[in-house]
């Protein structure tokens, strides 16, 4: 029967194809932040080396992290990407896993910017108090602290818009939220009298940090699982929408976009650099030592990646929004001599 | 029935063909009434049909046209083992093209403000394909060569009417608005013009700084290695299951259980296959990730149930007198079902068949769990390297590219999404003419 032996035949060749699994390509995956200047790294890495250019996956920095703490071996990744530096956690739930030597390589730092449609209410100006007197479920209104009543933005700042309050933030999954939390939201409960008036109320710290953290849940804030082009949308379709991005994000869509700024900074490369601008983070690669020199161009991506004509302020990655790490020279030598995490630095 | 017999008798005027009664009129009303729904219906289904195909085709079309640079540019033996002495050497090459360019401009009069940088912002990421083309043909080195290499995706996009030079603000690190005076006086020298992107259809995905260069054609193949890999197990375990359970299985609880538990798997989301392939052929099995290979057998699994279902419709479908004919001359039960009941089956699991392999090819979920979503970037070498090198798929670059920042990313996806439709339609309309040419009715 022919069917017989096509079967047979297509089980050989899984069969040849499962045997044959040794990989001759970089398998990297992880943050959709840094997934930009990892793929003009690969297309590069690509098209100036004899490697095969390497593949790249996104998912966010947790979930590429997850992936990378699999174990080791030719069916696991060997880099993942991530917008905000590895947690202790991570790092034991990779050594229970077999990975405990993780090069961990600082590739530059994005800032993060706050934008709202270019013909949509006068966002220019924000304060990290603002956003958490706008998205905080308990604010402080008038010394007491109360569920946030705020309905419009004019409600605490006269000098902010009289619109209502609508913002897209990035979603849990995502390491471009953390630092959201941290340097925003944060920030402004402590400016803002909230985190004293908590402790006071008799919470403990650790639980007035978490209270610190948290989002209005009744419509106003908006949690945006996806990538950046789904919030782009999202503010397309709503006027007094104000988005969270990356900043090369905005600088490609200029044309849609108006950034606000930040304490009276204003988001560019320079400013970020100069460490004026408040909301920045360092990005990051992880590299599992184990699989270099068992993966044919992983150590030679990574050199490739960080080398000054790439990750230098007048190489590739820097024209398209990354501002460059002043301290790149040190990540070189670090990558040379294959230095792990933990390793006397 | 009996009712409208009895009424003419009951009713005080005798009906008249001609007149019509209340309750006639009331019943052709009635008639014209749903007549009237029907219409509406199919006048909402076209009419989201014709928005759709605008969006695709007003979207898309403008994907398979790209700006070009048109230069003659000589590159001398020094020049090219300078360049390929270096660690950037696509950028290097990009300094010589840049070069040429402005010699070129100066040939041909152009006045217009220019300098090494503006030009380098109207161009696309053009050292990579000047690198690729003189070390396949170290011959042309010190000849004059015609490279058409692909301009900055804004000049590509203001070529194409997308872009409006008052879209861009003077701090625009991308392109200045002095910009398009140069990329206006080049097109008027036929430097810079538009034409047909055959990159599109052949080519594979770029970095994102580079959409001028990004094509589907890569992941085209991925998919056709996966349809390959969905035809060669699903057909022939669905056709294999199907037969058994139709012609030889003996009806108990225990087939009717695995009856309906193959219709269940017929309804159950296809991300659940995703994680299942995940599980058993990545994490189990050692099998590549990012494979076409895996793939497809994650897709067989999603496609079985609608191939099994519709093979025991067709297999249902033919007569029992058939069988009792051929069981009646002599024949054994499997040569009746060989020789007689499965080739008038044959049209409809062909059928049902493309139909399962059209509905698998445009399948993204399952592919985001095995690694097929990501940037992969190049042609597989050999047969078995299509199947277990990394790969994409149609589906799965049109998702991609649409989650890109850069506006002509959106227009390749919506592009994308033309070439995907191509290739349903083209399956779809080979199971209708199968069905015409070779269906049996009784």
């Amino acid at each position: 029967m022919s069917f017989m032996k096509l079967t047979a035949s297509a089980v050989a060749i899984a069969a040849v194809a499962g045997a044959a699994s040794a990989r001759d390509n970089v398998q990297i995956a992880g943050s959709s932040t840094v997934l930009p200047y990892a793929s003009i790294v690969a297309e590069a890495f690509g098209e100036n080396t004899d490697f095969p250019t390497p593949v790249v996956e996104s998912g966010g920095s947790s979930a590429g992290l997850k992936r990378f703490c699999e174990g080791v071996g030719a069916n696991t990744i060997d880099i993942a990407n991530a917008s905000r530096a590895i947690r202790e956690k991570e790092i034991a739930a990779c050594a229970e896993n077999g990975v405990t030597d993780i090069i961990e390589v600082r590739i530059g730092y994005d800032g993060i910017v706050f934008a709202s449609q270019t013909n949509g209410p006068a966002f220019t100006a924000f304060t990290p108090s603002d956003i958490f007197n706008a998205l905080g479920p308990k604010v402080m209104v008038d010394g007491e602290l109360v569920d946030n009543p705020h309905q419009q933005w004019s409600d605490f700042n006269a000098d902010l818009p009289a619109a209502d309050i609508l913002a897209f933030i990035p979603g849990t999954k995502h390491g471009t939220r953390e630092v959201f939390e941290e340097k925003v939201i944060a920030a402004g409960c402590e400016a803002t009298g909230a985190f004293e008036a908590m402790m006071a109320a008799g919470m403990s710290e650790d639980d007035a940090e978490d209270a610190c953290l948290a989002v209005r849940t009744d419509g106003k804030s908006v949690d945006i699982d996806g990538d950046y082009t789904e919030t782009l949308a999202r503010i397309d379709a709503n006027t007094n929408g104000i988005g969270v991005f990356g900043l090369s994000f905005y600088e490609n869509n200029t044309d849609k976009l108006k950034v606000a700024t930040m304490s009276g900074v204003a988001p560019s490369t320079e400013t970020i650099a100069s460490g004026e601008y408040p909301v920045s983070r360092p990005l990051f690669f992880y590299i599992k030592k184990a699989h270099i020199g068992v993966i044919p161009g992983l150590k030679e991506y990574a050199q490739f990646f960080t080398a000054d004509e790439i990750a230098g302020p007048d190489g590739p990655l820097a024209a398209y929004g990354l501002v460059s790490d002043p301290e790149l020279a040190g990540t070189q030598g670090m990558i040379a001599e294959e230095q792990v995490m933990g390793a006397s630095m | 029935m009996t009712d409208a017999s009895a009424q003419p008798q009951t009713s005080k005027h005798s009906g008249s063909l001609l007149e019509q009664d209340a309750r006639t009129r009331r019943r052709n009303a009635k008639e014209a009434r749903f007549k009237a729904y029907g219409i509406a219906a199919i006048l909402v289904g076209v009419l989201a049909l014709i928005v759709l195909l605008w969006a695709i085709l007003s979207n898309g079309l403008p994907a398979f046209q790209r700006a070009i640079v048109q230069v003659d540019m000589t590159v001398t033996q020094e020049e090219f083992d300078a360049a390929e002495g270096t660690l950037f050497k696509t950028k290097e090459y990009e300094k010589l093209f840049v070069t040429a360019l402005s010699s070129q401009m100066m040939a041909a009069g152009i006045d217009a403000n220019f300098e090494g940088k503006a030009l380098e912002r109207l161009l696309g990421k053009v050292g990579g394909t000047i690198r690729a083309y003189y070390r396949e043909n170290p011959d042309q080195i010190g000849e004059v060569v015609t490279f058409d290499l692909a301009a900055a995706s804004r000049i590509d996009r203001y070529l194409k009417g997308s872009l409006k030079r008052e879209d861009i603000g003077p701090d625009n690190r991308f392109i200045q608005p002095e910009d398009f005076d140069v990329a206006d006086a080049m097109r008027e020298a036929g430097l810079l013009k538009q034409v047909f992107d055959w990159n599109f259809i052949t080519g594979v995905d770029t970095g994102v700084d580079n959409p001028g260069g990004a094509g589907i054609g890569a992941s085209v193949l991925g998919s056709f290695f996966m349809m390959i890999v969905v035809l060669f197990l699903a057909l022939p375990i669905g056709v294999a299951a199907s037969i058994y359970l139709e012609e030889f299985a003996p009806k108990n609880r225990f087939t009717d259980f695995i009856e309906v538990n193959i219709s269940n798997l017929a309804a159950v989301p296809s991300i659940v296959f995703g994680i299942l392939g995940l599980a058993v052929f990545i994490q189990f099995m050692h099998l590549p990730q990012s494979a076409p290979l895996v793939g497809g057998l994650v897709l067989t699994l999603m496609t079985l149930p609608t191939i099994i279902i519709s093979t025991r419709a067709s297999l249902k479908a033919v007569p029992p007198s058939i069988r009792d004919a051929a069981l009646g001359v002599g024949a054994s039960k499997m040569q009746s079902v060989f020789h007689h009941v499965l080739p008038l089956a044959a049209p409809g699991i062909l059928t049902g068949t493309i139909i399962g392999l059209a509905q698998a090819l445009g399948e993204t979920a399952p592919l985001l769990l095995i690694g097929m979503v990501g940037f992969v970037a190049r042609y597989p070498d050999t047969f078995l390297g299509g199947l277990e090198g990394p790969n994409s798929a149609m589906p799965a670059q049109i998702y991609n590219w649409a989650a890109r920042s850069d506006p002509v990313f959106t227009e390749k996806a919506w592009g994308g999404i033309i070439i995907l439709l191509v290739f349903l339609l083209a399956m779809n309309i080979i199971a209708i003419i199968l069905r015409r040419r070779f269906e049996r009715r009784w």
